[in-house]
């Protein structure tokens, strides 16, 4: 996915450099609040952790492996402030060391994989997370819904900045295709691998992961023989016909998104050009390695896999994910109403 | 921890690039990429001229050719998507050995491969030449934020401490006779990617509180602080200075 020199023009870099720095800058003031003055080892040691696990191959079959981004999962382990910075500093440290991605193509890089990646996927989890009961399933649930959307979400943010600034006229339309329907696959192994490793953590060290801050039991103290700062009452999750509601959303939601991404996918099977091109000229064939192969830059090589039956499950996930973001922000807005008399519910940021 | 001081792209060295404060590299470096992007794709002599400019570089750093173009094998990824922009481009199109290309996805190949092999090939000869704290210190003497520096240094600095958990714990698996095969197993590499992660934050707690019981309040003390004369940065500054030319002869023809 890094992006190199020459791929988009001065001026879009400048502006995508701005932005990048703007976001920094937010950042680590953000950061202050989760890390305060233990932000300096904590952040460096998650960016080494990001970097080692970036490293670490996941089978998918026939000795084709992936590997984690890391972005989703830096934000709900560590918040999403920290998860940008660790993530723009991997960026950049390979920029300058590696010389993996272009350094006037940092901005990019950053916009692309460390701010967009991050935000999405913190806003889909957390609105999850408020939705949904709460428990350790909810969480490691919201984690895949977050990290399955932070890839392809990347891959437009990409696209985006493609249309602006690109500086080879393939039509957008082609770049698009490519890109996102490439990333809506990653991003299911991105989502699994990140789902399963939140998960872990959880089952271990729950206080260590930012995004289940609201899962942690307040701790008892027996002093003289009287409990000391008794926990707070957890609210007793609705039984009955309220969870049979979540569990029928669920399932709902979870039909659909297949229904979008996967029946679509083989319903439309009209090749366009791309595929076409791709197909005469057999490259098509050499370069689905590629999308898979376990190097860091192995985004790019997706662009050109043909994928005019992917945009089609795209736009279907696509148009799931945001009737689903503006159906949660409904039912969240009216559920809190509902729930405010009730009882206050402590769920600590 | 013994050998992660100087980091894998680093060459040991006395040349006059090697001497150089490591700030005015970074802005020389950043400035020539700068340049090289600006220049109009079709002066294709400029390129050229800018590949025998960081060449002179190499030779004045005296890093062998073999070790530089070995190291701009990172791009490889990159020059296969690159390959394919000829086909999938728009415009007019130009038959090459039977093969119907488009002449304007052609130059667009061109223009990332030139620019980006430039770029990466800057890249390289400064990590090259620049020790890892040098780097660091650089990135700081340029008002890059103090936070972001310190997070920066301890991400390079526990980076292979990191990696050496995740190793060990590979080896552990595998000694236990698991190996991964496919999808079935993520559930166990994700468990290790879990405990990695924990280590790695209890790590961070643990040299927190060292740093603490040191003094630490929130900045780091700069001992060595890089100071760079005149000549120093005029001598560094000569490479972007030159491509600058370069780049406006490109223009102007």
């Amino acid at each position: 996915m890094h992006v190199p020199d020459g791929f988009i023009d001065a001026p879009t870099s400048a502006v995508t450099g701005a932005v990048a720095a703007g976001a920094l800058a937010v950042s680590l003031r953000g950061a202050r609040r989760e890390l305060d003055e233990r932000t300096a080892p904590l952040a460096g040691l998650v960016a080494a952790f990001i970097f080692a696990v970036q490293m670490l191959n996941f089978p998918v079959a026939a000795g084709t492996s992936g590997h984690l981004l890391g972005g989703a999962l830096a934000a709900i382990l560590v918040g999403p402030y920290t998860g940008v910075l660790c993530v723009s500093v991997v960026l950049l440290m390979q920029g300058i060391l590696f010389a993996d991605g272009g350094l006037t193509a940092l901005g990019v890089n950053i916009t692309d994989m460390a701010i967009v990646t991050t935000v999405v996927s913190y806003a889909v989890f957390r609105l999850l997370v408020k939705v949904l009961p709460r428990g350790r399933r909810t969480v490691t649930a919201a984690s895949f819904a977050a990290a399955l959307l932070s890839v392809p979400a990347a891959a437009v943010a990409f696209t985006l900045i493609y249309a602006v600034g690109g500086t080879t006229d393939v039509s957008i339309g082609k770049v698009a295709t490519a890109m996102i329907g490439v990333h809506v696959l990653i991003g299911l192994g991105e989502a699994a691998i990140t789902a399963l490793t939140v998960g872990a953590v959880i089952a271990v060290r729950p206080d260590l992961v930012h995004g289940a801050r609201g899962l942690q039991q307040r701790l008892k103290l027996r002093v003289n023989g009287e409990l000391v700062d008794a926990p707070t009452a957890r609210p007793v999750p609705a039984a009955g016909a309220a969870g049979s509601h979540r569990k029928l959303w669920i399932t709902g939601l979870v039909a659909s998104l297949v229904l979008a991404g996967f029946v679509s996918f083989y319903a439309s099977a009209n090749p366009d050009g791309l595929e076409k091109v791709a197909h005469d000229k057999g490259i098509d064939r050499k370069v689905e390695k590629h999308a898979s192969s376990d190097s860091p830059l192995a985004g790019y090589g997706v662009k050109d896999v043909s994928d005019a039956r992917l945009s089609g499950g795209l736009a279907g996930v696509v148009g799931v994910g945001v009737t689903v973001v503006a159906g949660s922000a409904v039912f969240w807005a009216v559920r809190r109403r509902r729930t405010q008399d009730v009882s206050p519910v402590s769920t600590g940021v | 921890m013994g050998a992660g001081h100087a980091h894998r792209l680093y060459r040991h060295g006395h040349s006059p690039v090697h001497a150089l404060p490591p700030h005015t590299k970074l802005a020389a470096v950043f400035a020539f990429v700068v340049v090289v992007v600006l220049t109009p794709r079709e002066a294709v002599w400029a390129f050229g001229l800018y590949a025998v400019l960081l060449a002179y570089v190499a030779y004045l750093a005296r890093v062998p050719a073999g070790f530089l173009l070995k190291r701009l094998l990172i791009e490889v990824p990159f020059v296969a998507f690159a390959v394919l922009m000829p086909f999938v481009a728009e415009g007019e199109r130009v038959d090459v050995l039977g093969l119907s290309l488009s002449v304007n996805g052609l130059w667009g190949a061109w223009n990332v491969l030139a620019k980006g092999t430039l770029g990466v090939a800057a890249s390289v000869l400064l990590a090259a030449t620049t020790e890892l704290r040098e780097l660091l210190l650089g990135l700081q003497r340029l008002k890059l934020p103090p936070l972001l520096v310190q997070i920066a240094s301890f991400m390079i600095r526990y980076g292979d401490v990191i990696t050496d958990e995740m190793r060990r714990m590979r080896i552990a698996r595998e000694s236990r006779g698991f190996e991964a095969r496919g999808v079935r197993h993520w559930g166990v590499l994700a468990k290790s990617a879990g405990a990695l992660f924990i280590r790695s934050y209890e790590r961070g707690e643990r040299v927190h509180l060292a740093m603490v019981s040191r003094g630490y309040a929130g900045s780091m003390p700069v001992i060595d602080e890089v100071t760079a004369s005149r000549a120093q940065w005029s001598y560094a500054l000569a490479l972007p200075f030159a491509a600058l030319v370069v780049c406006l002869l490109g223009w102007a023809l």
